[in-house]
């Protein structure tokens, strides 16, 4: 019933989509302006439907409906709560159940949030929202029911993917989906902006909101996937330039560079034609992303709903959509007048720097993502892995970091070059400062990659904050200190990830109970090793101490589980964070002399990586809430009065 | 009950163990003695492809296939050999796929051209729109 129920709240909401597009369609089109009164209410009726078609499908996973084809090929009636909850989008099917329901809500909330937009503009976009939102809609109905049923029920489900049990999965697919689709906001304020000739500044200031809330989240997402990642496959990486890697990161640029130009078209005035081109691309991004990653075209460690076929309807999906917005751009843009002019020494080209930059970057991961498919069309397999991007992406992404420092002290419009310099005295001693350090501390013994990473993110550190300097702090808006946070963040990231490689320790032994290792300073004894049982699987846990020069030492659990649902074994290390650092610990197999494989990381500051992330998102968040404030309140005001 | 949970742990795991039932690589999971020795092994590891996973290096899996070459890897940095000269030899075994590290092959040199072309292509295009804004502005003040 509860199935049934959902496909048919899924129905009515792709006819609520369609019915949307249509009001609006010949609302502005047709010229029959009463027709455009129904469109808010139809977009959050909408959202209301696909929003009870999802919590039917986490319904039917937390009562393990085995009569429902996808519970049963996904999950397992032994597993804990929380995976049986989570494991609703751990599944192609649950998960673009989870993109049309995010989409469908984001479109409510440009209906019922926005106010500053043109009220063509504004229609027009939510006509575009509901044409992206009907794609998906038939990709859903036509090839991916979540709710089709069995015709006899087996026992049990076939479960879900260990790699997944874990709290991870409830939190990182969502984050990351609603940044993804939340992107899919600036690509109908694009759409409906060239619709209805409509690019200034104001549409700028409309924007931007929905482009900073897409990518805070896009942030959290990838940053908290990457730890998820870190920790659970259990060999202390971080990042691989995965595809599926790459397939988050390459929106995560594009969204970065149109957060950046839309300032400057919200300021400024200029940039007009560029920032809704970006618009175009970031969402395009996404929904490359979800394709390569749907279509497991490309393999990838972190692929676990792969299918195909499905993959031609999301190719079909990719062209429909961004060749029609492309075609819409090269239509409308001779009618984008050009923006207000500015100096060559001005904030504004500092950001055009920084969204040069930046699109190379994305540039590059997209070419070196689908390159091997490329050569395999020719019948050569090749790959393209972290020595390609590290040696392309690592030094633009140093330049990036120094046109960070230039870009916040340098004016709007015009400045003179003397006076930047003079801004930029502090931020460069100390780089020199740091240059000088590890050139008698370290040179020759790290790359220079790594080596690079540590000077300038030293000097951004400094840098970061120099806009700070000389204000009234009171004063500062909170938009510059969001600013300040997120470019200290950037800093604080790549210190981790330059000290992480260039510092690490690895150190692999077989171990014997009793026996005692060390490393970096830490000495890692084996006391035991133990049976141990959960809900679904079962683990050889072992209980290992570990000392710091001498300290008292700590006890950590590194386990290898064993599942039996699907069955597979997965080693969950035990990690013990310092200040300074992460001793990583994991416990692999026994070798047939009695003894077992261990492998031990002292991996210093790594923890930065991800505290840098959260200071990244951080710094979004106080620009949002800076920005917005003020119009927030007012609406408060007026919805209590 | 801890006996029975032994049990059913060595048990369950048979399956996983018997993937590695053959004799293992002695190098496969043992550090070389010299440091210096091992860095280069291990970064030539992270950079080779685990044939039989998904998009892993051989420094990150539990693959015995990868446990193989990485104590191949490890016996022949050993010997002395050069770590281009490895990847050579592997490359010329499994094919361009076993690299991470994009090769000189002439199919992958517009790879390698991308991000110069893409910075410089960009970069004429923001040159030439700074220099009309600046040169028109003269021209209007």
């Amino acid at each position: 019933m509860i199935a049934e129920l959902g496909l048919a709240a899924l129905w009515l909401a792709a006819s609520l989509a369609l019915l949307q597009l249509a009001l609006v369609w010949f609302g502005l089109v047709g010229d029959k302006a009463d027709l455009l009164a129904g469109v808010r209410p139809v977009a959050v009726a909408q959202a209301g439907l696909c929003a009870i078609a999802f919590l039917a499908l986490i319904a039917l996973f937390l009562r393990s409906d085995m009569s429902v084809a996808l519970v049963a090929a996904n999950s397992h009636s032994a597993k804990p709560w929380l995976y049986k909850f989570a494991g609703t989008w751990g599944n192609h099917e649950g998960s673009m159940l989870l993109w049309v329901t995010v989409m469908g809500l984001a479109g409510a909330g440009v209906a019922l949030l926005e106010r500053a937009l043109r009220r063509d503009t504004h229609m027009a976009t939510l006509g575009a929202q509901a044409a992206i939102s009907l794609g998906f809609y038939a990709f859903l109905l036509f090839s991916s029911n979540p709710f089709a049923r069995l015709a006899a029920a087996p026992e049990d489900g076939q479960g879900l993917n260990p790699l997944l049990q874990d709290p991870g999965l409830a939190f990182h697919p969502p984050t990351l989906y609603l940044g993804y689709v939340g992107l899919s906001v600036a690509f109908s304020f694009a759409v409906g902006a060239l619709m209805t000739r409509n690019v200034d500044a104001a549409f700028a200031r409309a924007m931007r909101p929905w482009v900073l809330g897409a990518w805070v989240l896009l942030t959290i997402g990838i940053t908290a996937g990457s730890y998820w990642a870190y920790y659970e496959l259990g060999w202390g990486g971080w990042w691989f330039w995965d595809p599926v890697e790459n397939a988050s990161l390459m929106p995560w640029l594009a969204a970065t560079a149109l957060l950046h130009s839309v300032t400057v078209l919200a300021t400024r005035d200029a940039l007009r034609a560029w920032t809704v081109m970006l618009a175009v691309v970031a969402f395009s991004m996404s929904m490359v992303g979800t394709f390569l990653v749907r279509s497991g075209i490309l393999t990838s460690v972190h692929a676990f709903a792969v299918d195909p076929e499905r993959g031609t309807f999301i190719l079909a999906l990719l062209l429909v959509y961004i060749g029609g917005a492309l075609a819409l751009f090269g239509f409308r843009v001779g009618t984008v007048r050009e923006g207000a002019q500015f100096e060559l020494v001005s904030r504004e080209t500092m950001l055009v720097l920084n969204n040069l930059l930046l699109s190379v970057v994305l540039g590059v991961v997209l070419i070196g993502t689908l390159y091997p498919l490329m050569t395999e069309a020719f019948g050569h397999k090749v790959s393209v892995g972290p020595p390609y991007f590290d040696a392309v992406a690592g030094p633009i992404a140093l330049g990036l970091m120094l046109v960070m420092i230039a870009g916040p002290v340098t004016r709007w419009r015009h400045d003179a070059l003397r006076a930047v310099g003079g801004r930029l005295l502090v931020p460069t001693l100390v780089g020199l400062a740091a240059l000088s350090a590890l050139a008698v501390l370290a040179w020759g013994r790290i790359g220079v990659l790594p080596f690079l990473g540590l000077v300038i993110a030293a000097a951004t550190a400094v840098g970061s904050l120099t806009p700070l300097g000389k204000r009234n702090l009171r004063r500062t808006p909170l938009f510059t200190y969001g600013m300040v946070i997120a470019h200290l963040g950037c800093a604080v990231s790549i210190a981790g990830m330059a000290s992480d490689s260039a510092f690490t320790v690895e150190k692999l032994a077989a171990m014997r109970v009793g026996d005692r290792v060390s490393a970096a300073g830490w000495t890692v004894s084996l006391d035991q090793i133990g049976p141990i049982a959960g809900d679904n699987w079962t683990a050889m846990q072992a209980d290992v101490s570990a000392a710091r020069d001498g300290g008292t030492p700590v006890l950590l659990h590194p386990q290898s589980r064993f599942f039996t649902t699907p069955p597979t074994a997965t080693n969950e290390s035990a990690i013990l964070t310092r200040w300074n650092g992460q001793l990583y610990v994991v416990l692999g197999e026994p070798t047939q002399d009695g003894r077992w494989q261990m492998r031990i990381w002292w991996k210093p500051f790594v923890t930065l990586i991800w505290l840098g992330g959260g200071l990244i998102a951080l710094g979004g968040l106080l620009s949002l809430i800076g920005r917005e404030r003020r119009g927030w309140m007012k609406r408060l005001r007026k919805a209590a009065a | 009950m801890t006996r029975l949970l032994l049990f059913l742990t060595l048990v369950m795991a048979q399956p996983l163990v018997a993937q590695t039932a053959l004799p293992p690589a002695p190098y496969a999971d043992r550090q070389l003695d010299d440091p210096a020795q091992e860095k280069k092994a291990h970064e030539l590891m992270l950079t080779i492809r685990c044939l039989t996973c998904q998009s892993q290096s051989i420094a990150d899996s539990n693959a015995s296939m990868a446990a193989d070459l990485r104590s191949q890897i490890r016996e022949r940095i050993a010997a002395g050999e050069d770590p281009e000269a490895i990847r050579a030899w592997l490359v010329e075994r499994y094919g361009d796929w076993v690299s991470y590290a994009p090769t000189t092959a002439p199919i992958l040199w517009p790879l390698w051209a991308a991000p110069a072309l893409l910075l410089l292509g960009g970069g004429a295009l923001a040159a030439a729109r700074v220099r009309r804004r600046h040169s028109s502005k003269r021209k209007a003040g």
